[in-house]
């Protein structure tokens, strides 16, 4: 699992909007193309990004080959968010025991009974 | 022991982190504010934070900067304060400054940082809402965590919670 390539992948917003497309249902080459002022080749170029990305596959349909949304890297990106959430935990992790000093300062007579936890 | 943090995508250019302290949110707040309390608690693990400058005034700038202990490289945030507030509110307008960490996080449109602080029985509900430029900011950001630099100290931070766990 590449997480830069999934949100390199999702940093550009023609392939975002792909994928919120795809997140409906299969889509061919032609019908993604269409809501876009964009050439094919340009938004096949975009489905090559999502698609080494792993973020979506082309199915074996004859010519038509579909695009399917793969969810397992967007999982990942889910997991990134948990990260951040974690980084934020381990920041105020240190803020509650700051804040405990702090309050016991505050409270002189309490420290000498804190103190013997 | 407090609920543990909660991050949430109120819109497309949001970013919220909600979380609760057992203090007073003037105790909460001056932790946000005064530069010797701030460098205790707001970093990164093996990080030092050698610059704190808090002009705390609407229009006031603040520049943090943080240093990493191993190979010395710098990164930091600087801004303007927009509202100032004690204890309750605190936002500003926030800048990412690269240094030689470098990242693909946006450099050029503020990010503002919306501080809220609401007390109720001794405790304090803090709500931290990021506001970007625009979605691919926030994604940017988000996407690359707080720097591109920063993805190995979030593996020490792991060892860390796993000796805490143990």
């Amino acid at each position: 699992m590449n997480l830069d390539a999934t949100f390199s992948a999702l940093a550009d917003p023609t392939r975002r909007a792909i994928l919120a497309r795809l997140a409906e249902g299969e889509a061919s080459v032609l019908e993604l193309a269409a809501p876009f002022a964009m050439s094919q080749p340009a938004i096949s170029k975009h489905l090559r990004v999502l698609e080494n990305a792993g973020l979506i596959s082309k199915g074996r349909d004859g010519q038509k080959r579909p695009c399917r949304i793969e969810a397992e890297p967007l999982e990942a990106a889910n997991e990134w968010l948990e990260r951040y959430r974690e980084f934020w935990e381990c920041n105020y992790a240190r803020l509650d025991s700051l804040l405990e000093t702090l309050l016991d300062e505050q409270k002189p007579r309490r420290k000498a009974k804190r103190r013997k936890k | 022991m407090p609920a543990p943090a909660q991050v949430s995508l109120p819109s497309d250019r949001e970013v919220r982190v909600t979380r609760q302290f057992n203090a007073p949110s003037q105790l909460v707040y001056d932790a946000h504010t005064k530069p010797e309390l701030m460098r205790k608690w707001l970093g990164y693990t093996g990080w030092d934070m050698p610059v704190c400058d808090m002009d705390l005034r609407v229009g006031g700038k603040y520049k943090w900067q943080w240093k990493n202990q191993e190979d010395g490289k710098q990164f930091g945030f600087y801004g303007v304060f927009t509202e100032v507030n004690a204890p309750s509110r605190l936002a500003h307008d926030q800048y990412y400054d690269p240094g030689d960490v470098g990242s693909s996080m946006p450099v050029d449109d503020p990010c503002n940082v919306g501080l809220d602080l609401s007390e109720q029985n001794g405790v304090t509900t803090l709500v931290c809402t990021m506001r970007f430029a625009s979605k691919e900011a926030r994604d940017g950001a988000v996407a690359t965590g707080m720097t591109d630099g920063m993805e190995f100290s979030y593996t020490r931070m792991d060892e860390l919670f796993k000796q805490q766990a143990a």
